[in-house]
Formats: structure tokens, sequence, C-alpha cells
């Protein structure tokens, strides 16, 4: 095993912080994949939550309290909080960690900030495979903050065995809760600053559109709850809702569920990518950009039929089975 | 993709001046690199988990308060006693030029007083990193 693996596993700072640079980077990638596969037999102890919802609605604030709710339980927490990455420069400044500072001396918790490096749906690429180092690392608790998310980005689902939407008055009507999306993702409701105005008739639209989709197939509650993170009120309720939602899906099967779904969903994703890799390699596609384009754009042959006869090609050459 | 350089800014003591931190650490964004900012009143220990927690290459430090010569020096020293000794810190603030000399000898490898332009900065970062 390598010194990298062993030093994760021993649960050495340093290490875990280097082994998370090393998948992040994802520049070294048989050194990245034989330490991902010799941690992999260490995982599977840690319980994973995920953070999502809008800009601004407090998720950073909200999870320092809970953090506190964790130590006084004495249990070990690793946070991963995602800020994006500029579309321009790749630069990205990382301050969710500002709102949790009061923690950075404690040895039981480690908060690493991750730049969203052009990945879409919420999360940074490398987060699974961080996941992974904290687990082996022995942290009980790995929690996720995705970056201020709109309506689209659902990735944590996949990553989590628990996500909590945190959702704040004042952001639409009862329309915006109904929308595909985001919303359908939440396992429990968090409504933080719940001494601001329009916080009730918020809960009231949550209990409605949840009404819909449990009428429809779905057997799980989905608890709704209220807090304020910044008066530090409703924090030990919130808790508890997420203690209990935890022990119900571990008896009901749930757990088992998603997190075999979750394997499911990246073994797709890793064979997808390496497959990818390979068609690169071999069409040689960014080299050969250049010729196609200028076919295309003069039209001496459309798309589908110049990359079909190129793709056709590959597949006879290659040997599936 | 190449190895993203990050850097830490923070700042020590209990000056709660941030301008010129906050400045410096957009700055450096727009240069393309990954800023952790903290806030202000950070402890030198509180400084140096952060930095290895983040693993980050570079250290930035803002000061205005007069209490430099105590506390650069003392994060330096608490990195190294942890192992991390290879993250390069620099300051900024209001420094007298008659204690930089001293600050560089106790490892704070640049200062960059009032009105230096972001380009020392980011040359800085490119020359050494």
């Amino acid at each position: 095993m390598q010194e990298l693996a062993r030093r994760v596993i021993k649960g050495d700072i340093r290490g875990i912080a280097k082994a998370i640079s090393l998948v992040e980077d994802g520049v070294e990638t048989v050194k990245k994949e034989a330490l991902i596969d010799s941690l992999y037999p260490h995982c599977g102890h840690a319980i994973i939550w995920g953070i999502t919802g809008p800009p601004g609605a407090g998720k950073s604030s909200l999870l320092d309290r809970l953090i506190e709710q964790l130590r006084q339980d004495k249990q070990k927490v690793a946070v991963i909080a995602v800020d994006p990455s500029s579309p321009f420069t790749g630069g990205a400044i990382l301050g969710d960690r500002l709102r949790m500072q009061k923690h950075a001396v404690d040895d039981a918790v480690f908060i690493r900030s991750m730049a969203s490096r052009g990945h879409l749906g919420g999360v940074a690429g490398a987060t699974g495979d961080a996941i992974k180092i904290f687990d082996a690392a022995g942290y009980d608790h790995i929690i996720i903050e995705t970056i201020g998310v709109g309506q689209t980005e659902i990735e944590v689902m996949e990553l989590s065995d628990i996500v909590l939407l945190v959702l704040v008055p004042g952001l639409g009507d009862e329309i915006q809760a109904l929308k595909a999306g985001v919303m359908e993702i939440g396992d429990i409701f968090i409504i933080n600053k719940k001494d601001h105005d329009g916080a009730d008739r918020l809960r009231t639209e949550v209990e409605y559109v949840l009404s819909l989709k449990n009428g429809a197939e779905n057997t799980t509650e989905h608890p709704i709850t209220m807090t304020s993170a910044t008066l530090n009120e409703g924090i030990a309720e919130a808790y508890s809702i997420i203690q209990s939602y935890y022990t119900t899906i571990l008896k009901n099967g749930n757990l088992a569920k998603k997190r075999k779904n979750r394997i499911e969903n990246e073994l797709k994703h890793i064979a997808l990518s390496k497959i990818k890799e390979s068609v690169d390699k071999f069409l040689n596609i960014d080299d050969r950009l250049d010729s196609w384009v200028e076919d295309v754009f003069q039209k001496k042959v459309s798309p589908y039929k110049l990359l079909n006869k190129k793709i056709n090609k590959f597949l006879q050459e290659i040997d599936w089975k | 993709m190449n190895k993203n350089i990050r850097i830490l800014i923070a700042k020590p003591g209990l000056d709660g001046h941030d301008r010129g931190a906050k400045y410096v650490a957009r700055a450096l964004k727009d240069a393309g690199y990954e800023v952790i900012y903290t806030g202000i009143r950070q402890t030198p220990e509180a400084i140096v988990k952060t930095a290895i927690q983040e693993d980050v290459d570079f250290v930035g430090l803002s000061l205005l308060s007069g209490a430099h010569n105590e506390l650069f020096p003392r994060i330096v020293n608490l990195l190294r006693e942890k192992g991390a000794g290879d993250i390069i810190v620099f300051g900024g603030g209001v420094i007298p030029e008659s204690d930089i000399p001293s600050l560089k000898e106790k490892g704070i490898r640049a200062i960059f007083t009032p009105g230096t332009p972001i380009k020392d900065i980011t040359d800085f970062i490119e020359t050494v990193k």
C-alpha cells in the first residue's frame, strides 16, 4: 500500500489534506486510483450528509451550528465546502469556512474548501473521492456543502445518505416550489431565517408541495423544520430530526438502496469517462476537429454522417466483450 | 487539468481592518488562483491548522495593528513545527521598512506594503511556486 494511504488511514491531517489535493488535481491518475483502491476496504463507516440550497440561504451558518451539536455528541466531523470557480480565470474565492472558523482549532473537525473547477451539478468533480478519503480516515460524519444552487444542481443527491435542503423566505411564490429539480431532492427541508417575514407562508407552501408528492407513490415522510442559524434557534430540533431520519432509513432499507444506487452511478460514470478517454485518443478528436469543422461548414458532409463513419470504424476495431 | 495554486489569505491578531485582505483575495482570484479567506481575528493556531487542512501553497498574512513582528514569525514557526515548513508565507499591511529585513530573516518570504501593484504579488507567486 502507498505511504499516503497509510497516513490517511492513521488519520494524519497533512496526509488527508495531500490525498484530497491528489484526487482534486487529477493529474497523476495511476497514483490517484491506487490510493482510492487501497482506501476503499476502510470505507463505509461514515454517515454522509448533503446540505444544499440557494445562495445566501445560510447553509454555512447552519452547518456551523450543526457541527456544534455533533461535537457535543463527541462525533468526528469532516466538511467539504464547495464554491464556484470563475469560468474565465479558473480562480475562486472559497469563503464558506469563514462561518465555521470557530471549529478551526478543534482536532476532531476537518474543513476542506473545494472549487468546482468547471464541474456542473453543485459539487466538485473530486467530491466523491474526497468523501472516501475522509471515510477511510475515520470521520463519523462527512458533510458536503454545495455551491449556492439554482434549480438543477442535484448531484449532491447521488453522493449523500441524507440531503438537507435549506430554504429561505423571500425568493418567489409557490410556483417556484412546485418546479422540478432541486425541490425534489431534499430528504429534510429546513426553513432558515425563520424570524424573517414570509417564513410561515413558505412552510405552508412546502408542506403543500410535499403532500402532492407523497400522494403519488412516495412512502417516505419528508420532515420540515424551521431554524435561525444566526439567533441559534431550532438547531437542536433540526439535529434530532436528522438523527431520527437516519435511523428510519437505516431500518427500512432505504439507506442500503441509496448506497447501492450511488455505486451504480459511480461505476457508470467511471466506465463512461474511461471510454470517452480512449475514444478521444483513438479518434484523435482534438487534432482533427479543425478539418472536420471545415468540412461540415462547407457542407461537404453532415455532422451525423461524418461521425457515424468514424465511430463505426472504432467499434469494429475494439474487442468489446 | 493542472495543479491549481491554493492561497490562504488570513488576518491574525485583533485588528479588524480587512479591506486590504479582501482586495488582495479578489485580485488573486481574478489572477486565476484558488483563494481561501477566513475573515478577521484569527489566532496563529487557527491559521496554521487551516493552511494544513486546505493544503495551500501560500499563506498571505495581512496586519495593520503593528503586531507583525510578533505574529508573522509565530505562524512561520508553527507551520515548521507541524511539518508544513514548505508552505510559503508572505505578508502585507502597514509595516515599517525597517522591520522588513528581520521579518525576512525569520522566514517571511516577501512583504508588500501599501501602494504595491497587484502584479508584484502575482509575479512573486509565479516565481517561487
